[in-house]
């Protein structure tokens, strides 16, 4: 970690030039990849790979009850793992505030975008279907709210819905593919001095003073928004990323 | 029981505000006793209670940064602050959520370079909730920095603005945030304009988020206006106090 404090100067610097350390430029993802079906015990599973970060999700589906203003919908649950087998600051215990944020961020783009259809998800009397998101930060080498996001979406599109019968879930049973509304994917930028950039690395990160995470639903809306770090961003450069996010969402369209 | 058509008809809004009305609004600063800085903000239903301690000894010790106070933001909501059932007391993940976004907010605006080694709490008590508590909560929040005698590149603005069906809406409420399109809270600081929180759920277009910015920058001036007053109030009382030989409260 000391590493990256020290290289946050030469970062810098290199931002106000409109360079990378690893010479991409401002708006290029590193290589994005994604494989189905890495966990075949969950109903749907995907490792998505940005860079040198990984993220696994798997989706499991189960009976729940449901929300009381909502007897007939089905429950969809978005959880994060920082798992200490990704980066030498994490530690195993309860969810910090950065899960948190991650799995709520992930977890407003589809649920804005209506990804899911919930309704009629009746199984029987008091119980519906739950979708359960799992993301498992494997590898931390940056941008985790993409690379999660990519894997959570990949997964649902990997999801098989099992049967339910007499109230119950049929463990390994196979009813068809999970329909899916949209396709959601996320951009995040990064803000080094006045310079914004997409797709950062960790040591990017910690040179950063905020970012702007957006969801986009298709090629012209916005589904979910969220600025974190102390980074002030003005209505220009807020504008300028909306546009861009439209524009890199093809990028990891065509990886899912 | 309301319904999403009753949110919008004729140009008017539920409670009968217009598109780029705020509900009504009473900020009053210095209301606690022992924190250093307070403030009750009053927003359409919402009651929400702002403390500021600090700046102070950093604890846990390992957290100190010898160039700057780090913030200590918490926002919750009483258990009885809800329309519906008693909720559970404590920070959940959405208050916790909510804290981490407040305290980049607190970050930016406070000149934490002045305070190496501090630690500065502001705490954020939803008591009633009505829609928008995180945005009124960082807004006394900020008031109660100020109350505090903590220097602040500027007065950090909550606000949150919406979409109705077609139409976009300043300051959303309870039935508003539930049964409309979208909600985007955002905090801005008014003099330069930089947008230090903005979260957003629903579906946006460009032209909406556009617009969103126009319609929250207006409003956020009347707020700002407000906690100004708020804390000039504040100060007249402790003078005319002084004035006449009281001791400080």
């Amino acid at each position: 970690m000391i590493l990256e404090q020290i290289k946050q100067g030469f970062i810098r610097e290199l931002a106000e030039k409109a360079q990378r350390e690893d010479g991409r430029g401002l708006l290029d993802y590193r290589t994005i990849s994604v494989q189905k079906g890495f966990a075949p015990n969950a109903e749907g599973s995907a490792l998505a790979q940005i860079g040198k970060s990984k993220v696994l999700s798997g989706i499991k589906f189960d009976v729940l009850a449901p929300f009381a203003d909502r007897p007939t919908e089905g429950v969809v649950m978005v959880n994060a793992e920082f798992s200490p087998v990704a980066h030498p600051e994490f530690r195993a215990g309860p969810p910090g505030e950065n899960s948190i944020e991650l799995a709520r961020v992930v977890d407003r783009g589809i649920r804005s975008a209506k990804v899911v259809n919930v309704d009629n998800m009746l199984v029987s009397e008091g119980k519906v279907q739950g979708i359960f998101i799992d993301l498992y930060i494997l590898d931390h080498d940056g941008n985790l709210i993409d690379t999660a996001a990519l894997a959570a979406m990949a997964a649902l599109k990997d999801a098989k819905v099992p049967k339910f019968e007499d109230g119950k879930i049929v463990r390994g049973s196979n009813a068809g593919s999970l329909p899916l509304k949209d396709i959601v994917v996320s951009t995040s930028f990064e803000k080094i001095g006045k310079t914004i950039m997409v797709d950062a690395t960790d040591a990017e990160e910690i040179a950063s003073s905020g970012r702007l995470s957006l969801s986009t639903a298709n090629d012209s809306l916005i589904c979910s928004s969220q600025k974190s770090g102390s980074a002030g961003f003005s209505k220009d450069e807020y504008m300028q990323m909306v546009e861009w996010a439209m524009q890199k969402r093809k990028d990891l369209l065509a990886k899912i | 029981m309301v319904e999403k058509a009753d949110l919008f008809k004729n140009g008017k809004r539920l409670d009968g505000r217009g598109p780029k009305d705020l509900r009504p609004l009473k900020i009053t600063a210095g209301v606690l006793d022992r924190a250093q800085g307070s403030c009750l903000i009053e927003w359409g239903r919402n009651k929400v209670l702002a403390a500021v301690y600090g700046p102070h000894e950093v604890l846990p010790k390992h957290l100190a940064d010898p160039t700057k106070a780090i913030i200590n933001a918490r926002y919750v909501m009483a258990p009885f602050s809800g329309q519906e059932e008693h909720g559970r007391s404590g920070p959940n993940r959405r208050s916790i959520e909510i804290s981490k976004v407040a305290k980049h907010v607190f970050e930016n605006a406070v000149l934490v370079d002045q305070f190496p080694k501090t630690m500065i709490d502001v705490h954020m008590e939803v008591l009633q909730s009505d829609g928008g508590t995180r945005v009124a909560g960082i807004t006394a929040g900020a008031v109660a920095l100020a109350d505090a005698g903590i220097p602040l590149r500027d007065m950090p603005v909550g606000i949150s603005c919406g979409k109705i069906g077609e139409h976009m809406v300043v300051d959303l409420d309870k039935y508003e945030d539930n049964l409309g399109d979208s909600d985007m809270p955002f905090v801005i600081l008014p003099r330069t304009g930089e947008i230090l929180l903005s979260q957003m759920d629903g579906m946006l277009s460009r032209e909406d988020i556009s617009q969103a910015f126009d319609m929250i920058f207006e409003g956020a001036q009347k707020v700002r206006n407000m906690q100004i007053e708020a804390l000039k109030t504040s100060y007249e009382r402790m003078a005319t106090h002084a004035a006449e030989g009281g001791q400080n409260q």
